[in-house]
């Protein structure tokens, strides 16, 4: 036992730094070694606490992409008409009914009805390019199979008709479009297939189809989108300038410039 | 130092100090006198209960309050609704991926409806753009999207709110219960509890909870005067907001913003307990899919494709 205990005693100074003075250059070492290591460690932290204090908010140049704070009052135009729809009139409806409220088809200015020119023209029903009037259409709705004459009426202008030759007025058109559109018709119908505006639980305002898609190139025009929202490292710096004309003012700046970059 | 009656009745009270009894006396006197000699308004703020404790008269009062606040803020009159929710209503919503084309117009139909602070911006609802090779990625979804024209031929674009989970985590994370599921599914959270923790934010896998970093700015002209107390009055500084499907309109029958701005007519919202409505005939007839499924949140918000 006192054999082993020796050795055990001789061992202490080496693993203590502090009886390191004339015993062995490893505890010397060990101990100049940790000087060197605490000062770097804390010069990093104190360069790392500094940057973050005086670090100053990323301000982006101007123009840069979605620095801007959007609003709905920087489109005026495409709000203005939401109010308008919502004196919607019309009764919920089944299904199964075959007339539903609209509001009055699209016509160009003036156009309607067409009778006011179409009356003394004697109807032309050979298939040929329109010049002349109506050259503003382009007809781009199966046209290799069909051309004006197959939907509008050839004896009275003022409406239009079904392929078995039956009038449909433009106010029904959708029994029209229907023929092909079968689908689409019964999702209409049912209120999958398009825009309703007015009451999830009382009268709906339904839309024709020709609301939404020109019949005579259906496929709905690109839009150009509205702004991106604004990138979460622009944020801070919105605050920034907002506070100034606000009332929160430098102190309330400083407190949102910490941790206002990661919002969202 | 011993006391000595001349001490008590001589006013060295600077020698022998403010007892302990005297000066938490004073204390409460003052704070006593400070709340009795404040406004009301004040006080009903101070002494404010949880918005499902209160009583229909306590309700009244805090709107009574907070329409004054609103007026001297704003400049103009405003009307809050505290519309309880409907019977026999849950509401669900669909949206049509095979319509979408991404063009942001119900963001800001959004942010105007329901006086989202313009700056710093928070918008409610997010479109991501993805692509079609990929399908539904969120890892490679980019809500930065900006091109000249949408929809680009190559992508698709999902846009996310709240999904108005059954089984909310947001709630169920609020250390004070300022969140909570309305009977007709909404989750609404009360402004006047919330704390600004953010547990919600965390808790909410779709991001659709956002936080008032710093005071909300809204121009008094551009205000939507028609306001509900849980829903799209303007709130304070330090509190989260979400998507409440326009609780203000929906309460009373009417279609959230965004269906009625929505372009191309993808948007759907309906009573899911009634079988002719919209939103029942698409869960009946279309295939519909949930975001994120496997969290088992369970969302009233359907995603399909209509054609």
């Amino acid at each position: 036992m006192s054999e082993t205990r020796v050795p055990g005693e001789t061992d202490a100074p080496h693993d203590d730094a502090q009886s390191g003075g004339d015993d062995a250059e490893f505890s010397l070492a060990q101990s100049n070694a940790l000087i060197p290591l605490l000062v770097i460690s804390a010069v990093t932290v104190l360069a790392i606490v500094l940057v973050i204090v005086r670090a100053k908010p990323v301000v982006p140049h101007e123009g840069a992409v979605a620095n801007k704070a959007f609003g709905p009052a920087d489109f005026p135009e495409l709000f203005a008409q939401q109010e308008a729809l919502l004196g919607a009139a019309g009764p919920s409806t089944g299904s199964s009914a075959l007339v539903f409220p609209v509001p009055a088809p699209p016509f160009s200015e003036g156009i309607f009805p067409c009778t006011s020119c179409h009356e003394g023209i004697p109807p032309n029903p050979e298939r040929r390019p329109l010049e002349g009037m109506h050259s503003d259409i382009v007809l781009h709705h199966d046209e290799e199979h069909r051309w004006c004459l197959d939907c509008h009426d050839t004896n009275n202008r003022d409406q239009l008709h079904l392929a078995s030759g039956a009038p449909v007025p433009f106010t029904e058109s959708y029994r029209l479009c229907g023929q092909c559109h079968g689908t689409q018709y019964r999702d209409w119908r049912s209120g999958i297939h398009g825009k309703r505006t007015g009451y999830w639980n009382a009268s709906k305002r339904y839309f024709l189809c020709v609301h939404c898609h020109n019949p005579h190139n259906p496929r709905f025009a690109a839009l150009q989108p509205l702004p991106p929202p604004i990138r979460p490292q622009y944020l801070r710096s919105e605050d920034v300038a907002v506070a100034p004309s606000g009332e929160a003012g430098p102190a309330a700046t400083g407190k949102e410039g910490g941790d206002g970059a990661h919002a969202r | 130092m011993a006391r000595t009656p001349a001490d008590d009745c001589g006013g060295s009270t600077a020698d022998a100090g403010v007892s302990r009894r005297d000066f938490l006396t004073a204390v409460g006197v003052a704070a006593a006198g400070f709340l009795a000699g404040c406004s009301p308004d004040v006080r009903e703020a101070f002494f404010q209960k949880h918005f499902l404790e209160l009583s229909p008269q306590e309700v009244d009062r805090r709107i009574a309050r907070l329409r004054a606040d609103y007026k001297q803020r704003f400049g103009q009159d405003v009307s809050i609704s505290a519309e309880p929710a409907v019977p026999g209503v849950v509401f669900g919503y669909a949206l049509d991926l095979s319509r979408c084309i991404g063009c942001r117009r119900c963001v800001y139909a959004c942010v105007k409806e329901n006086n989202q602070s313009r700056d710093p911006q928070i918008q409610w609802i997010r479109v991501l753009e993805m692509e079609k090779d990929k399908g539904i990625d969120f890892e490679e979804a980019n809500p930065y999207y900006d091109p000249e024209r949408v929809p680009d031929p190559d992508h698709f674009y999902v846009p996310v709110a709240c999904q108005q989970c059954r089984t909310p985590q947001c709630t169920r994370v609020c250390p004070v219960g300022a969140t909570w599921q309305e009977p007709d599914g909404i989750v609404v959270i009360d402004y006047d509890w919330c704390i600004g923790c953010r547990y919600c934010m965390a808790a909410c896998p779709y991001g659709a909870r956002h936080f008032n970093w710093g005071e909300p700015q809204l121009p008094a002209a551009e205000l939507n005067p028609n306001m509900h107390v849980l829903g799209n009055r303007p709130r304070p500084r330090g509190v989260v907001e979400k998507c409440t499907f326009c609780i203000q309109r929906t309460r009373v029958g009417r279609y959230p913003a965004c269906v009625e701005i929505c372009p191309v007519g993808a948007r759907k919202f309906g009573n899911l307990l009634d079988p002719e409505s919209e939103i029942s005939r698409i869960l009946r007839e279309k295939r519909v899919f949930v975001l994120k499924a496997e969290l088992k949140t369970e969302p009233k918000f359907y995603y399909f494709y209509g054609v």
